[in-house]
């Protein structure tokens, strides 16, 4: 099937992409961790009717993912997949919250739609931030970073191998949802019933793959620890970055930035 | 040098189900020896490498790595000892690129970064794969896949090599390059194949398993001269030795 092997290759993609040399990439990862982290806190930390404010935290993911030479396309298409996820979180709230908020035309905005626009705006922010840190930093030393950080090592081992399950599951979802597809001439197959012993197969398939899999790990003095070949240390280029960016969001927090340079443009025209 | 020899004494393996797979097996394999382990499907061939590398517990029996018996605190030397290259070469890269896999065992003997990369460096290059240094595994062809999964095991310097099924799903030209690669080893070298062209150019002894238990061990060529027990074990001989299929000579 080729849209679930297609994904399988995209999020490979992602990984591949981590293994770039820009600037960003040779930043030690505990550094992008942490300021990834401090712009996730702030932009969920403000209220459920806040949308302006928002905006002008877009500046990180769009500076990080071009000074790290990101293929703009491919991070758009990669976030916006889980944009539906976040309506049909927000879907809800323009039926229970009716409060008036301003007309917009001849259209009545209510709390409801702000919140619902809210979540949306907040999770392309912090699922694009999340995103552009694995593409310039790679999933491994994401998890190393975590663990240098203070994580657990088993929390981190396993984060890094239910990562590496995600490749296994699709790959042997794509290969039994092939085979279904080639015998069932076009037309549903079985249906549903086929379905309850595929997804059965798929399981233990997975299992017996992640066995052998996990058997080669340990053929190579896998002890539970991942190493990378990226050597770096946390310096002043690291601090400068962790503390200019956190910086740049907590003012970002404490004052509306969209709506000041709204009121100095409107100053200028009038 | 007694430090390369695999020693396998009175090793059976019963598993869960019930199911006999190796019963009283019986060799040793001494260094330097290129060995092949051949058998009909469910003979037991890859039950017997899972135990070379400590995968599996044996039910009875002992095996010995050069001087140490096979256990759980021997287990990480021997390991080392034995680098075991899988049939799918899918099951053996796993890390994002090429590089990646074959630094992967360096790293975890505790090897200095730099020291990792010269030696994935010359591994990639004497399998001929140094051009592939930084692509994705999934992006490689089945000739390259094996190679490069070669040059993982390779990476740790083993001094064994166990090779399941090296040169299944290959076409025939990956294959030549593959036995060229592999009669170049110096290691001592245990392969398992149905590919028995390939066990008569790459191994003077043979290891024949029939039911779980060795039927037979031996010169490569002796075995294959004797049509009874590979018809017994459900074997052919190897193509090169079934003379010519149209005109019959040399049968």
């Amino acid at each position: 099937m080729r849209s679930i092997d297609g994904a399988v290759l995209d999020l490979k993609r992602l990984d591949l992409l981590a293994t770039g040399d820009s600037a960003i990439h040779r930043l030690d990862a505990r550094a992008k961790v942490l300021t990834t982290l401090v712009f996730i806190v702030t932009v969920v930390s403000f209220n459920r009717y806040e949308f302006t404010a928002l905006f002008p935290f877009f500046i990180y993911p769009v500076v990080i993912a071009s000074l790290g030479n990101l293929p703009a396309g491919y991070i758009v298409r990669k976030i916006s997949m889980v944009v539906p996820f976040a309506f049909v979180v927000g879907m809800l709230n323009p039926l229970f919250d009716r409060e008036l908020f301003f007309h917009l035309g001849p259209f009545a905005v209510t709390g409801g739609w702000i919140s619902c626009a809210s979540i949306i705006i907040r999770t392309v922010l912090t699922v694009g931030a999340a995103f552009i840190l694995v593409a310039v930093t790679g999933f491994l030393s994401v998890c190393q970073a975590l663990e240098r950080l203070g994580t657990p090592r088993t929390f981190t081992v396993q984060l890094l191998f239910l990562y590496r399950y995600i490749f296994v599951l699709t790959e042997e979802g794509a290969r039994a949802s092939r085979a279904r597809e080639l015998r069932s001439c076009g037309r549903k197959g079985l249906g549903l019933a086929s379905f309850g012993s595929l997804i059965g197969h798929l399981l233990i398939r997975t299992w017996l793959r992640a066995e052998r899999i996990h058997m080669a790990m340990l053929a190579r003095g896998f002890t539970g620890e991942f190493h990378s070949r990226q050597v770096s240390g946390f310096g002043w280029g690291e601090l400068f970055y962790l503390v200019g960016w956190s910086t740049l969001f907590v003012t970002l927090r404490m004052e509306n930035a969209a709506q000041w340079l709204g009121r100095l443009v409107m100053g200028l025209l009038s | 040098m007694s430090h390369h020899i695999v020693e396998v004494k009175h090793l059976q393996h019963i598993y869960a189900d019930g199911t006999v797979a190796l019963q009283d097996v019986n060799f040793t394999i001494h260094h330097g020896e290129s060995v092949a382990i051949i058998g009909a499907n469910g003979a037991g061939k890859s039950t017997l490498l899972l135990h070379l590398n400590g995968y599996l517990t044996p039910t009875a029996g002992e095996i010995r790595i050069g001087d140490f018996p096979l256990t759980k605190k021997t287990l990480p030397e021997i390991r080392r000892t034995v680098g075991m290259v899988f049939q799918d070469a899918d099951d053996q890269l796993f890390m994002p690129t090429v590089f990646d896999d074959v630094a992967f065992g360096p790293f975890n003997l505790g090897l200095p970064v730099d020291e990792v990369k010269q030696r994935v460096k010359d591994v990639l290059e004497q399998v001929g794969a140094a051009h592939l240094q930084e692509k994705p595994p999934y992006h490689l062809s089945g000739g390259e896949k094996k190679r490069v999964a070669i040059a993982t095991v390779l990476s740790m310097s083993p001094d064994i090599l166990v090779m399941d099924e090296p040169t299944s799903g290959l076409d025939p030209y990956a294959r030549r390059q593959l036995l060229g690669l592999l009669r170049d080893f110096r290691h001592t070298r245990i392969f398992t194949s149905h590919d028995l062209d390939m066990v008569l150019e790459l191994c003077e002894r043979t290891i024949v398993l029939h039911r779980g238990t060795v039927k037979a061990d031996g010169p490569t060529l002796e075995i294959f001269g004797d049509e009874a027990l590979l018809a017994e074990c459900r074997l052919e001989k190897p193509l090169s030795m079934q003379g010519c299929p149209v005109c019959g000579r040399g049968k």
